[in-house]
């Protein structure tokens, strides 16, 4: 029986990369948010240049998961090279949908799907005469074809070309001419729609639809970032390109022409930190965005950065782990090596936005966070929500705010000679005042090393000021406690032993798979850690619960041992729910990770 | 070691420049380097440079590495903030620094180790942005603070101090900052005063990336025979191209040289270097030619000191990112935050 669900179902697209299939497969997912129903569209795409696979992944869920499902109850089948995986990932009951052109053996099908083949080759070479131009609208018939068998408004569709080619209008007609080829094709060979179908809904609201990436280079422009130093590394060379073309659009003095920002491509990732902390240093605010091998690269800076306590952003869009190849899939497994980077006694401070909502909100406040607490601040987005589109809230701003610049002492204030000591903690607050360059004729210089230093920042080898501006430093972490954004607490509809700790990019899926395990008599009490240091919420919810699972991306359990270490917690009160395959986290895996761990639970529980 | 600052009591009638400084006021604390060390002549030269200049101590920003040269920025310009950063990065933090303030002025210290091996990078790609800066590199080939070791400055066959011969191929940092498009390049001695002080004050003027390679013997490690940079090894092999004179707009030509060996160099600000040629057939404007100058002294086993090259109309790195001319560290909230406004196009734009 084929699959029979409305609004509710998962399409794979997959391609053949090069093939200028990206921009029509986000017009059939824009098409469907269009009409009110929620869909998140998730890249696949290996590390290959051109001619290789890549796949396009898109959830419709008008009851709102956003999350990564599994399993694929429509293919779209447009690359003959992965076709035996593909076809093999079809839910029973799913449906194929292929370019018919070359006759395909039955051998290569399965008869547990319906097959739809639509001879999109044939179609597009009888119109089209050029390479380029019967590849490219080919990827519209096909989006024409599925808006037939989907039943997707192509009213909808055609607006959205309207937008799309808006200012190069001579586009519009051709790629509408295109879509009905599609449309028209499906409409007389098979009985639209499918079992499969859109229906308008109103479930989208006021949402906005963005890339993580995107919205933290806006949050940075918003923050009052005017240094960005960066060197290119998948996934986030989409950061520092959105920031660049923000600031081309929000940050050009309107008299002169000039530029209210400056950004250097950099030669490594060395040279990256080592500007964003000279800038830093000098009283601008900078931020670098990198990935996991970069945080490695750029470890003896941050330590440098942490002892000489200098404001610095640093955007860590997570992948996989070394070299090539799984690096360009998702994984949250830089905690540890941000959390402590560098040699000597260095911890960090981090943020682990869950969407692009919040990826511009921490984005922005990290610069504040930096300022006030002088120090390199890391936000921890990953691969799935930075270079992903994803439906968010809209990007809240309020006018009254100010830039935070956090303890700088003035021209003023050394000309009436308050006393200005670079690490003497005034304020009891473990934080000291700081000067910039240049401030003053005859006060407030000072000269900036790692640790060797006293309070009035003279050089120091004496153990006695090492251990008190170590004890200082220890203070602002603690400081730092009550400023990074607060844990988000779920409760569960009703009383229970068992809390789940999850961050980041794993809030969707962790949302719906608490849902499926209530629903199984599962409840859990959900808690959503958005900052480093921990704050005492964190450790209290954890005394409040018998058993708490750490839900993350990554094989080390690396928020767990974090959560051990700085929290003092019992080893075996911390359930590790892992998942690191380079696929973004699904409900299905962790409803069946804690729902199998709950029956062992209470297995052991019975005498 | 701790901090050992100097007496502040001075002679009554000590000089004063412009700005009414002393050259006092451009002093550090006592330094700590080997008593002769070259570094602490190079420190005493771009004291004497700023004092002549009468130039704000606070608005210089002094920036090293690490290394017995990096140690330095300590020891001058007590009343300028000054950073010492890790090993061959100080161009980064240097560059960072110029980003976010273009209106200081930027004195980046290193070493051959600092600059030529561990730096070799950022050393090179500083100098390729141009950015607005004194680079001066204390060269003594060999590494100090480890006790020793050859650098990559060393000379093909120079000797240890025990002995050992040096196999590879030394790095000239000169023809390195000429080809890697430094607008201002000169090489210097330690022991001469009279040629690196105008020097270091015509690069502190010049408005763009001005390198200057300072050979500066190491008095424990690399000041034996069969070292090429030994004091008295390189006083033998100076071959210099000119010798110059610093002169301020207001300041009257006093110098006296033979007729037409002198060549006026007006700069960008309209400030002059008198130059007096030495090596009759050196252009400084001509690229190729003091390549090839330097080729040429270095195969006669000679030394090439002096102004090498200059750009005397340079572009910077600011005037490359048509950044705006007020400090980026001094734009203020108006300046930076677009507001809700402009925050509700760009939510409309997501939708």
């Amino acid at each position: 029986m084929p699959i029979q669900s409305i609004n509710d179902f998962v399409v794979r697209f997959a391609n053949v990369n090069g093939s200028g299939s990206a921009s029509a497969n986000q017009l059939f997912a824009r098409s469907i948010i269009r009409m009110g129903v929620p869909v998140t569209p998730r890249n696949i795409f290996p590390s290959n240049i051109q001619g290789l696979p890549t796949w396009y992944e898109v959830r419709v869920s008008e009851a709102g998961n956003l999350g990564a499902r599994g399993g694929t109850d429509l293919l779209v089948a447009m690359n003959p090279q992965t076709w035996k995986d593909d076809v093999a990932a079809i839910e029973p009951g799913g449906y194929i949908f292929y370019d018919s052109s070359r006759s395909i053996p039955k051998s290569q099908f399965r008869d547990d799907i319906t097959v739809l083949g639509v001879p999109l080759t044939e179609i597009c070479n009888k119109r089209y005469t050029d390479a380029r131009q019967r590849q490219l609208f080919k990827n519209i018939i096909y989006v024409g074809a599925l808006a037939a068998l989907l039943d997707i408004d192509i009213k909808v569709v055609e607006q959205l070309i309207g937008e799309q080619f808006k200012g190069k209008d001579k586009l519009i007609a051709p790629n509408l001419e295109a879509l009905h080829m599609g449309r028209d094709y499906a409409v007389q060979n098979f009985e639209c729609p499918i079992g499969l179908r859109v229906r308008h809904a109103d479930n989208v609201g006021d949402r906005i639809f963005v890339e993580g990436n995107t919205a933290a280079a806006l949050g940075a422009v918003y923050g009052g970032a005017t240094v960005c130093a960066w060197y290119p590394i998948t996934p986030s060379t989409s950061l520092a390109e959105a920031f660049m073309s923000y600031c081309q659009r929000l940050r050009i003095d309107k008299e002169t022409g000039q530029n209210k920002f400056a950004i250097v491509q950099a030669e490594d990732e060395l040279a990256s930190i080592g500007m964003v902390v000279g800038a830093g240093w000098n009283g601008a605010r900078a931020f670098t965005a990198t990935s996991g091998p970069g945080i490695s690269l750029m470890q003896e800076f941050l330590g440098l950065a942490y002892f000489a306590e200098i404001p610095a952003v640093i955007f860590d869009v997570q992948r996989g782990g070394p070299s090539t190849g799984i690096p360009t899939r998702t994984q949250q497994s830089d905690i540890l090596s941000c959390a402590y980077a560098s040699h000597g006694d260095t911890k960090h401070v981090l943020l682990f936005p869950e969407d692009p909502h919040e990826a511009f909100e921490f984005g922005a406040q990290a610069f504040d966070l930096a300022d006030r607490l002088q120090t390199p601040i890391f936000v921890l987005l990953d691969l799935d929500i930075g270079s992903n589109h994803r439906l968010c809230a809209p990007f809240a701003w309020d006018d009254s705010r100010k830039l935070d610049r956090g303890k700088v002492m003035t021209a003023a204030e050394l000309e009436a000679g308050k006393d200005f000591g670079r690490y003497l903690d005034v304020d009891g607050d473990g934080i000291p005042y700081r000067t910039y360059p240049g401030t003053h004729p005859k006060r407030g210089a000072y000269f900036t090393r790692g640790t060797t230093k006293d309070r009035y920042a003279r050089y120091s080898e004496e153990g006695a000021d090492y251990v008190d501006n170590m004890e200082r430093l220890a203070k602002k972490f603690e400081t730092a406690k009550s400023l990074v954004p607060a844990p988000v607490l779920k409760s569960a509809s009703r009383k229970t032993d068992l809390g789940v700790i999850y961050f980041g990019s794993t809030a969707p899926a962790m949302h719906e798979a608490a849902d499926m395990l209530a629903a199984k008599g599962v409840h859990l009490d959900l808690l959503r850690v958005r900052g480093f240091p921990f704050s005492s919420d964190v450790s209290d919810f954890i005394a409040e619960h018998e058993r708490v699972f750490v839900v993350e991306q990554n094989k080390d359990a690396q928020l767990r041992t974090l959560l051990m270490v700085e929290c003092g917690i019992d080893p075996a009160q911390l359930m590790p729910i892992l998942h690191y395959d380079g696929n973004p986290i699904t409900a299905r895996f962790v409803t069946k990770a804690i729902g199998d761990a709950v029956n062992q639970i209470q297995e052991r529980a019975i005498p | 070691m701790t901090y050992l600052p100097k007496p502040k009591f001075h002679h009554p009638d000590i000089e004063t420049n412009e700005l009414g400084f002393t050259h006092r006021d451009y002093e550090g604390p006592i330094s700590t380097l080997c008593a002769g060390c070259g570094h602490d002549s190079i420190s005493g030269a771009i004291i004497k440079a700023c004092f002549e200049l009468s130039i704000e101590p606070h608005r210089v920003a002094k920036l090293s590495g690490i290394g017995c040269s990096s140690k330095t920025p300590t020891y001058f310009l007590g009343q300028s903030h000054g950073f010492n950063t890790v090993h061959g990065r100080m161009p980064s933090v240097l560059t960072g620094a110029n980003m976010a303030n273009r209106d200081l002025l930027y004195l980046g210290v290193s070493g051959d180790g600092d600059s030529a091996s561990i730096g070799f990078g950022q050393f090179a790609h500083a100098i390729r942005r141009g950015v607005n800066m004194v680079y001066i590199v204390e060269n003594n080939g060999v590494y100090g603070l480890t006790k020793g070791q050859f650098s990559a400055t060393a000379d093909k066959g120079s000797k240890s101090k025990k002995g050992a011969a040096n196999r590879d191929t030394p790095i000239d940092l000169v023809a390195m900052a000429l080809q890697l498009g430094a607008t201002f390049v000169a090489r210097s001695f330690s022991g001469d005063k009279g040629q690196l002080v105008p020097l270091i004050k015509a690069a502190i003027e010049h408005k763009g990336a001005a390198f200057i390679d300072c050979i500066s013997p190491c008095v424990a490690f690399n000041n034996h025979e069969g070292s090429t940079k030994s004091f008295d090894y390189v006083r033998a092999h100076n071959a210099a191209l000119n010798s110059l004179d610093f002169i301020t707009g207001r300041v009257p030509i006093t110098a006296d040289y033979a007729p037409g060996s002198v060549e006026d160099v007006t700069l960008h600000d309209g400030t002059t270097i008198k130059l007096h040629k030495l090596a009759e057939d050196h252009d400084v404007r001509d690229k190729g030619a003091a390549i090839n100058a330097l080729h040429r002294i270095q195969a006669r086993g000679e030394i090439a000191t002096g102004l090498v090259y200059l750009d005397s109309d340079p572009d910077d790195l600011h005037a490359n990112l048509n950044t705006i001319a007020r400090p980026l560290n001094e734009l203020n909230d108006a300046d930076l935050v677009p507001g809700v406004a402009a925050l509700a196009k760009i939510n409309a734009g997501l939708r």
